[in-house]
């Protein structure tokens, strides 16, 4: 059986998306709006100067719970999981056995129910006694994620997958403007942190995080209430709904990586530069230092924890292009050198709503990765000059308090 | 004067031996907010079914093909310089280039805006 005869999934929200004139397609097995009828360059530039309304509910939301759960966690990722406070969040990758990346995640730790006070954290059917993690992953890598999980720390805690459960993404300077007036206190929330809230008598898991570059929160809700709070949200007058299609323009514009096109099971965290995913503590010579699968193969090509220079060199390196031509350079374009050699591919491209600038993501060879340096993008048969620049591409506006 | 429509989403206006082309309202609908255009060389001969462009939004890349055989006498710079015409005007002010037909018995082969309609639905 094909993909396309395989029965899309469907979010909570999406009889929303077909009220709303969305353009529907497949995604990660769901069918998603790619776009509204405004239009993925209004979608973007909305969301850039107000409040646009995103449905992640193909996301896989999960919980890990138990009192080794962080330390179980940490034997999967170059991450320090154990270090992390309550309600703060943090930016994981999950590593096959040769070091590449199987998922890149959020995570934030609950801490342990029985010791909060205030709202109660969103329960899981089955759970458990003891302190809690809660995972947001990719949905295209959910189900490999979930066995994964399963086969690799489910004797040392609960996994828990929460399927009844629906995520929206409200990202924008106003987005605390409009969520605030719905749930007053997420102000006080700042940058990857989270807490948990309430909306007419239904429990909100809420962060102050995204992946657009801009402030705002992700907001976790069980499924059935999921379509009166996105209504009531789309009724505020700073939020209009807004598509994948800008959410991927956005996350490109803020440099932030794509699964399955930036970074996948063929490279590395350090390859695409997510080095700074990589605390001291789990770095050669921090205190828990590697114990994460193929640690070998990331740590020696990086920083040890008292800085001194990685020990052996990358055979590629991610980076960031721009070009001065107003011509497309789009994923799995060749990058040359001057001399015609090719150095590497883009991952992902486009032209920039916001910027206004063809914008590129790809891997070179180290030589040519330095911020400055001159590539040509090949395109179809004709070179593009363009220069490997510093991310973000549009500066962050993240809410830091 | 003819107006014809390709398989590919495109117009094809015929005045004399000259034909003007350009995306169909489907074809810009369906790409969203054009932001680049590639046009042929002026004075290039090009077979029908040829690539002789590119259309790109921020989402989607697509070829302009040569609905019929010709050579490309004039392209729409305005449009280069101002792809959202593809979208704001596609069937007019949004045009792509002109050829004088090679071959403008191919012309009659083309679906007229009836079967066209039925074609895009």
């Amino acid at each position: 059986m094909s993909a396309a005869d395989t029965e899309l999934q469907k979010t909570p929200l999406h009889d929303l998306h077909v009220e709303l004139g969305a353009r529907m397609v497949p995604f990660a097995g769901y069918s998603m709006p790619v776009q509204y009828p405004a239009g993925l360059m209004a979608e973007h530039k909305h969301t850039r100067e107000a409040a646009g309304l995103f449905d992640v509910s193909h996301m896989g939301q999960i919980k890990l719970v138990g009192a080794d759960a962080a330390a179980a966690l940490e034997s999967l990722m170059p991450v320090d999981v154990m270090g992390l406070g309550v309600d703060k969040q943090r930016y994981g990758l999950l590593l096959t056995d040769e070091g590449t990346i199987i998922d890149d995640l959020m995570f934030v730790n609950w801490g342990d129910p029985a010791q909060a006070t205030g709202e109660s954290r969103p329960r899981a059917s089955g759970e458990r006694e003891g302190p809690q993690l809660f995972l947001i992953v990719n949905g295209a890598c959910k189900a490999g994620d979930i066995a994964h999980l399963q086969a690799r720390i489910g004797d040392r805690c609960q996994v828990l997958p929460m399927p009844e459960r629906a995520l929206l993404a409200l990202q924008g300077p106003k987005a605390v403007d409009a969520l605030q007036r719905l749930v007053p206190g997420v102000e006080q929330l700042v940058f990857m942190t989270g807490g948990a809230f309430a909306w007419n008598g239904t429990d909100l898991y809420i962060t102050r995080s995204g992946y657009t570059g801009e402030d705002g929160f992700e907001i976790s809700i069980h499924a059935s209430q999921a379509e009166a709070f996105a209504r009531a949200l789309l009724a505020q007058p700073e939020v209009a709904p807004i598509g994948l299609g800008a959410r991927n323009s956005l996350r490109l514009e803020a440099g932030l990586c794509l699964y399955g096109n930036d970074i996948d099971t063929t490279t590395t965290p350090i390859e695409a530069g997510l080095n700074w995913a990589i605390q001291k503590v789990r770095r050669t010579g921090g205190e828990r230092a590697g114990g994460f699968p193929g640690a070998d193969k990331v740590l020696p090509f990086m920083q040890d924890a008292a800085g001194n220079p990685a020990a052996q060199k990358l055979g590629r390196k991610r980076v960031a292009l721009m070009a001065q031509d107003r011509i497309p350079v789009r994923e799995h374009i060749e990058l040359q050198d001057a001399a015609g050699q090719k150095i590497g591919e883009t991952t992902s491209g486009l032209l920039g709503p916001s910027i206004d600038r063809p914008i590129a993501m790809g891997y070179v060879t180290p030589e040519h990765a330095a911020v400055g340096s001159p590539v040509i993008a090949l395109v179809r048969g004709k070179p593009v000059p363009m220069e490997v620049v510093t991310t973000p591409f549009v500066p962050n506006r993240y809410h830091r308090g | 004067m003819t107006i014809k429509y390709t398989e590919d989403h495109e117009w094809v206006k015929v005045e004399g031996d000259i034909a003007t082309v350009g995306i169909t309202q489907h074809a810009q609908d369906a790409l969203g907010d054009v932001v680049f255009v590639e046009l042929p060389e002026v004075g290039k001969t090009y077979g029908q079914k040829d690539t002789a462009g590119v259309v790109e939004s921020v989402k989607a890349a697509a070829d302009v093909y040569m609905p019929v055989s010709g050579e490309v006498v004039e392209v729409n710079q305005a449009l280069a310089d101002e792809p959202s015409l593809a979208n704001s005007d596609p069937e007019g002010a949004g045009w792509f280039f002109k050829v004088r037909l090679t071959q403008p018995d191919q012309v009659a082969a083309l679906m007229d805006e009836a079967a066209y309609k039925a074609f895009a639905a």
